[in-house]
């Protein structure tokens, strides 16, 4: 895989997007060198993760976690209509996302990837133009709902709210990358309920038959709204479907940021060199209803909730840090105080921000002169 | 210019535009080693290779689905649906995401795609193969839909959806592939979408049509020329989305009166919404009322020849006595 960094002139948040994934060395060599440690440590230096990497990966978790608050504190005050949790997602949505380049690959993410998008280079005011239907939302100009992605500018392509829809685009974008013979691959996102629409299968399906350099990220939380995995599909693993259309399919634990990263680094370098695509199945939950409009309490327990937060990924991924000697309680406090005034400011701005001028809702249906 | 029928036109017009941007890619069932069940591809494997020529999976959403991707991404794909009758998969990629996406982008993405899907019965097609399915996806802002009648329009028209940045849905009436010929010019002109086309002039009656109708409409306007002397002007639709109304309302102003003819079931299909224009803009220009002519209000086109005729005309000559009734009125 290329280790080429990704563009410099793009102007996402610092420290994101594998800024520095080049690094082959870890830089951990003052880590305690304890047995767990140790076996941790040369699994992220088989990696080629630094710590600089380390560090962004879990801020960019902090992050998403933060706004995930904010963004539901917001809901609650009346000021969102409407928000679509992350929460407890971060973890994949991190490690599959570092193993891309910013400004180069191409992400088709679906509505529960907000940290996807930061690490492909949005920016927490963005989110929340968004949330807010601000003039300036990247994505939609206040036009979609939030979480509705999309923003050529950072190669994230235009979502909508029909579930699965995405996947052919996916395998139609890397037919065109492959044609082209462009450096580049390109991703998509879903949850395990997205796997059993047809326009799942038949994007998979094309994506096989050409080998297309592309890689399909499944998040498994074992819910599509109420509906349970049981329920939706008769085998265990997502990542069983791959064996119809050819090519891998991966079961990851989705808690697990660096085997996240781990599996996506393997499909991606798949996807350059001309292998094909891979099915990545990330097992995980999410910690709070499916939207803002829903009430989990209907379909789940409390004790399954409660019970899943012990497997909380952040803290996880926290611990790791802490054990190999890059984190510390207190500079977890200060990380979390300097990301929460981040997103504090995002929230003023982006309430502040103007609104979408009602003179445009007829525009841009067509080309306009 | 040369004689040729819509299939030859075709076939040829797209050859060209393949020849002359190496962007173009041609994907769909059976289109590459068979060239197409109806050979509009046909040799075009061989010649373009089949990278450019995609025989795809039987799959009408992901056809679509994965040419709006080649779309976002640098290509000028041309999708074809092997049917008309079998779009309805892809219905959803259509509506919900090609016609949509510069709208929902606040224009920061869009589509340039072609789907091309043979349409309209008369050939034997039954229930199955048989429809009109303009009506679906007239309604859908953010997607043309266009249905050219002869060789030379579709030539044109053409060309104009393959230049278009945003989705073109280019319908092809089945019985106008071989039984309609027509001069077809050497020149790569363009014709507009959204533009009617006046194919007769005519004083006493406006009739609007397309698709294979409009050829049936021609013939009952030359034989009522004939018989009666009565002259019939024929508006040659073309454009369902957008709809040219300019040209189909100063025609019913000039003759005082309108009729549309249209193949698909007649409740809401495109008609309607062209007698709905003449009534909201011409009504004090008219010396008649609109008439509206469409097929029964049956799911679709039955296969014996005797059940297909009655579709396409429950009573004898029916074009014919109620255009005279209308031109008498
Ligand atoms: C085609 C379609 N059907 C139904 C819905 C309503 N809906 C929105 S999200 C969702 C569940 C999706 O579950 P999953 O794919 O597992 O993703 P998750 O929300 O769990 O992350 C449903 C049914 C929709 N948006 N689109
Ligand atoms: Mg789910």
């Amino acid at each position: 895989m290329s280790t080429t960094t990704p563009d410099a002139a793009c102007d996402c948040p610092a420290g994101g997007g594998s800024a520095s994934r080049s690094k082959q060395n870890g830089v951990l060599d003052s880590a305690p060198k304890m047995a767990v440690e140790a076996t941790r440590q040369s699994e992220i230096d088989t990696l080629g993760l630094s710590g600089e990497d380390l560090l962004s990966m879990h801020r960019f978790m902090v992050l998403a976690r933060l706004i995930d608050e904010a963004a539901i504190r917001q809901n609650r005050q009346g000021k969102a209509p409407f928000v679509i949790p992350v929460s407890c997602h971060e973890a994949c949505q991190v490690g599959t996302a570092w193993a891309m380049r910013r400004g180069q690959d191409i992400w088709l993410p679906y509505y529960r990837d907000l940290a996807v998008v930061l690490v492909a280079g949005m920016t927490a005011f963005d989110v929340f133009l968004g949330i807010f239907s601000k003039a300036g939302d990247p994505t939609s100009g206040g036009r979609q709902m939030p979480a509705h992605w999309g923003s050529r500018r950072l190669g994230i392509i235009t979502g909508s709210s029909p579930i699965g829809t995405q996947i052919p685009h996916a395998a139609g974008i890397a037919y065109a990358v492959k044609f082209r013979s462009e450096d580049a691959v390109v991703a998509t996102w879903f949850g395990e309920g997205a796997t059993s629409e047809g326009d799942w299968h038949e994007g998979l399906n094309f994506a096989g038959i050409h080998k297309l350099p592309v890689v399909f990220v499944c998040e498994n939380n074992h819910y599509a709204i109420s509906v349970p995995q049981s329920k939706q599909m008769a085998v265990e693993n997502v990542a069983d479907r791959a064996a119809g259309y050819g090519f891998p399919g991966v079961v990851v634990d989705g808690n697990d940021v660096l085997a996240s990263y781990a599996a996506m680094k393997r499909a991606v370098e798949r996807a350059l060199s001309g292998e094909g695509p891979t099915l990545i199945e990330c097992k995980t939950y999410r910690f709070q209803p499916h939207t803002s409009d829903d009430d989990d309490r209907t379909y789940r327990t409390r004790e399954e909730v409660e019970e899943a937060r012990h497997h909380d990924p952040l803290d996880r991924f926290s611990a790791d840090l802490k054990t190999l000697g890059l984190m510390d309680d207190a500079r977890i406090e200060s990380l979390r105080a300097e990301v929460k005034a981040e997103v504090d400011r995002a929230v003023a701005d982006a309430w502040a921000a103007p609104d979408p001028d009602p003179a445009t809702v007829l525009r841009y249906v067509f080309e306009e002169d | 210019m040369a004689q040729k029928n819509v299939v030859t036109a075709i076939h040829d017009a797209l050859h060209e535009e393949m020849a002359a941007d190496d962007r173009i890619v041609v994907l769909g069932e059976d289109v590459g080693v068979r060239g197409g069940v109806f050979r509009i591809t046909q040799g075009f494997m061989e010649e373009f290779g089949p990278a450019r020529v995609i025989d795809t999976p039987l799959a009408e959403a992901g056809i679509v689905g994965v040419a709006i991707g080649m779309a976002l991404h640098g290509l000028l794909p041309i999708a074809e649906i092997e049917f008309a009758d079998f779009i309805h998969p892809a219905f959803d990629q259509i509506v919900s995401e090609a016609a949509r996406i510069r709208y929902r982008s606040n224009n920061d993405f869009n589509v340039p795609l072609v789907i091309r899907a043979p349409w309209g019965g008369g050939i034997h097609g039954a229930l199955y193969h048989s429809q009109s399915i303009e009506a679906f996806y007239g309604h859908v802002p953010g997607l043309k839909v266009v249905v050219p009648s002869t060789p030379s329009d579709a030539v044109g028209m053409l060309r104009t959806a393959i230049r278009d940045p945003d989705p073109v849905l280019f319908l092809e009436h089945k019985k106008t592939y071989r039984a309609i010929t027509g001069d077809v010019l050497d020149e790569p002109y363009t014709v507009p979408i959204g533009v009617a086309d006046v194919k007769r002039e005519g004083e006493d009656l406006t009739v609007v049509a397309y698709g294979f109708m409009m050829h049936t409409c021609l013939e009952t306007a030359t034989r009522l020329q004939e018989d009666h002397g009565i002259s019939v002007e024929v508006v040659d639709a073309r454009s369902i989305s957008p709809l040219d109304k300019q040209t189909i309302l100063s025609s019913v102003r000039k003759t005082g009166k309108a009729m549309v003819v249209y193949e698909d079931n007649r409740t809401y299909g495109a008609g309607a919404e062209i007698v709905a224009t003449i009534a909201e803009e011409a009504m004090f220009d008219l010396d008649g009322p609109i008439v509206r002519i469409g097929g029964p209000d049956i799911p679709a086109m039955p296969f014996a020849t005797s059940l297909e005729h009655f579709y396409l005309e429950p009573e004898p000559d029916q074009l014919y006595r109620r255009m005279l009734d209308l031109a008498r009125f």
